[in-house]
């Protein structure tokens, strides 16, 4: 199937539209951009409907739905505690109890909310290591782009029209996604990257709902799905009381405080990519039902994201699992060999020998992360072909996209306006963040080209954003709800926290895993069940650290005086009256809706 | 900004749709063994074309509401 797809005219046609309607959007919004304001926070003026859509989309890269669907083929429905538990309660939390004070505060960006509330310190790490982070994960966004066109072989014809060898498929795939995210950016800044966010939600939905739909036709309806899996696949809490009896290798405390407390209000409350996007609205009503509105469609995604890993699971090897009495744990893929292009989930393979990559047990890797676009080549005809494919580049552009907005803001307000030149006319800070946009970009390329020749950089990278951002939401908690911390507190603990983090991982190893990138780099004190309850007690550990440490410094160091922190700190800002409207408008009880909706689907589900 | 931006989605459905809806019945049905034999071309262009128009309308009415009550 790989080496046979052909895209049809009607493929390229509706690809090519898409590319032009991005680049009208970004020319039509450029006549706007007439204030550094405009250019990088939309001037404070996009409607809740569209920031609460951005703000689901800018999380929704193609790495996430293609990730999502493969977590789903290799944990089953215990995936959805990514949504369910993890993002849900943070969403609500930040909209509800956070966003008054980001919104309110006139904050013009996270690290810019850290020195009104701390000091420029503890500014300045989160900013360098933020503008770090984001050009680093654009750069991996695009590789994994350009890796992933190049695996499907669906661009190859038209390189081999232009006369141009094969390894062309790469280099194309990296130069015309660049070039068309510079262009619409840094036409349109954020109002920009926010209505392709928004576009790009419709888009994936369009793609992946009769995507979904086909393969549950094809598997039998819900009920051949169930009979075509094992039990431990089919549940997200029934097998949580040991890491032995459930796929994700986690028992429930570490899955709760891990995932659902630390890792997700650590990054939906504290990361500025999607933090941004709430910022950017029109009102502080506005701004606080940003994440309520992106809650309530985040819920259903695992419906399109995580349902065709389960799929592709049952499709491809339903004779491996079966049945009530299939051997539990066991992966129901563990007798695979084959790399035939009828599999759903093959092999992985050596990308210069082609030769089917094995684990020290003899088992082939699988690649899960082919799950997505193979699906979409199975089922889909020329024409729909195009419509998903043209939803998958859309994921992977504004992945890109959202992590430039992020860089070239806190580019220009927290570094360049911060410590390299304080006082300039706002015409100079607008060509800066437009200046920004293009070595943001820059920077992006090369680190994909980096990656690429490093392969295993990638993972040293991810693990390094974990340690830093495991921390974080213990600094936020502290700052936001306790007034006597200190800016030498944050700082400390954010330090503490993040060497924390990379001391315990240094320390403990998963079961099964070789020291070093895994792990276990300074000596194995503690073997986990698996890598993923490795993780979370990691971010366990580095929150609660930074915790403590922030709070016995804080009490040693001397307090600001409350005039100081007024609309900073809960317990000296105002509190907004309840404003009218009916009950879906409001944020707290539109918050209440939500949790409850989202407790019925874990108790489905359960 | 600008725009509502119902218009530019409703655009690109409509645009979307007519062009699956197109295919789907001209284009053509020797694909159609992947999905299932369902003509998915035909059926979801015809969904994504109502959407489009439904939002285009939407904001279309939503402009004319607002020169009335000039």
């Amino acid at each position: 199937m790989n080496q046979t797809t052909e895209l049809h005219w009607i493929d390229y046609l509706i690809i090519v539209i898409y590319f032009c309607f991005v680049l009208g959007i970004g020319f039509f919004l450029r006549r706007f951009m007439r204030t550094s304001s405009d250019f990088l926070a939309s001037a404070r003026s996009i409607p809740a409907w569209v920031a609460g859509l951005a703000f689901l989309s800018a999380n929704l890269g193609a790495q996430e739905v293609i990730g999502m669907a493969a977590s789903g083929a290799k944990y089953g429905i215990a995936t959805s505690h990514f949504y369910w538990l993890g993002a849900i309660p943070a969403m609500v939390f930040v909209g509800i109890f956070m966003m008054p004070f980001y919104y309110g505060s006139k904050a013009r960006s996270v690290p810019d909310y850290l020195s009104l509330r701390f000091d420029e310190k503890t500014r300045g790490f989160n900013a360098i290591t933020f503008a770090v982070m984001t050009v680093m994960s654009s750069g991996i966004s695009m590789y994994a782009m350009a890796l992933l066109i190049q695996t499907l072989h669906i661009f190859d014809s038209p390189i081999r029209a232009l006369g141009l060898p094969n390894e062309w498929v790469f280099h194309a795939s990296i130069i015309v996604s660049a070039v068309i995210v510079l262009a619409y950016i840094f036409l349109g800044g954020l109002t920009s990257a926010i209505y392709n966010e928004v576009i790009q939600f419709f888009l994936i939905v369009a793609g992946f709902f009769p995507l979904v739909t086909l393969g549950l036709i094809n598997v039998g309806g819900w009920q051949g799905l169930q009979q075509k899996l094992q039990p431990a696949y089919l549940h997200a809490w029934a097998g949580l009381n040991s890491p032995q009896n459930n796929p994700l290798g986690v028992e429930w405390f570490s899955l709760i405080m891990g995932l659902g407390f630390v890792l997700s209000f650590g990054y939906w409350c504290t990361d500025f990519l999607v933090i941004q996007r709430a910022m950017a609205a029109n009102s502080m009503a506005s701004a606080r039902r940003v994440p309520l509105i992106a809650a309530v469609p985040k819920m259903l995604f695992p419906f399109l994201v995580i349902l065709p890993g389960l799929l592709a699971l049952a499709l491809t090897h339903p004779a491996n699992a079966g049945g009530p009495e299939g051997e539990k744990g066991a992966s129901p893929v563990a007798a695979v060999t084959d790399n035939s292009p009828a599999s759903l989930i093959p092999a992985e393979t050596n990308p210069q020998t082609g030769e089917i990559l094995k684990d020290e047990k003899g088992q082939p890797v699988l690649n899960y992360n082919l799950v997505i676009p193979n699906m979409l080549l199975k089922y889909f005809p020329s024409g729909m072909l195009g419509i998903g494919l043209t939803a998958l580049l859309a994921s992977f552009m504004s992945g890109m996209a959202g992590n430039v907005t992020a860089f070239n803001t806190v580019w220009t307000y927290d570094i360049y306006q911060s410590y390299i030149r304080r006082k300039a006319d706002d015409r100079h800070y607008l060509r800066m963040a437009q200046f920004a946009t293009v070595f943001g970009v820059a920077l992006s390329v090369g680190v994909a080209y980096f990656v690429a020749a490093f392969n295993n950089i990638m993972d040293v990278l991810q693990l390094v954003f974990a340690f830093v951002n495991a921390p974080l939401f213990a600094t936020f908690l502290l700052g936001m709800f306790w007034k006597r911390a200190t800016g030498h507190g944050a700082f400390c603990g954010l330090l503490s926290g993040t060497l924390a983090a990379a001391l315990h991982h240094g320390l403990t190893l998963s079961e099964g895993a070789v020291p070093g990138i895994k792990g276990g780099w300074i000596t194995v004190l503690h073997t986990y069940p698996s890598q993923m309850a490795q993780n979370f007690w990691t971010a366990i550990y580095a929150w609660v650290v930074c915790l403590v440490i922030t709070i016995v410094v804080s009490l040693f160091t001397r307090p600001r005086p409350d005039e100081e922190l007024r609309g900073l700190v809960y317990a000296l800002t105002e509190k907004e009256t309840s404003s009218r409207g009916p009950w879906y408008s409001r944020p707290v009880p539109l918050g209440i809706g939500v949790l409850i909706l989202t407790l019925l689907l874990n108790i489905i589900f359960w | 900004m600008g725009i509502d931006l119902r218009y530019p989605i409703g655009v690109l459905f409509v645009v979307f749709g007519l062009l699956l809806v197109l295919y789907g019945l001209f284009g053509g049905t020797a694909d159609d063994s992947r999905s299932l034999g369902i003509n998915i071309n035909l059926w979801w262009g015809l969904i994504m074309l109502l959407f489009g128009a439904v939002m285009f309308f939407a904001a279309y009415r939503k402009r004319q509401g607002r020169i009335g009550e000039k």
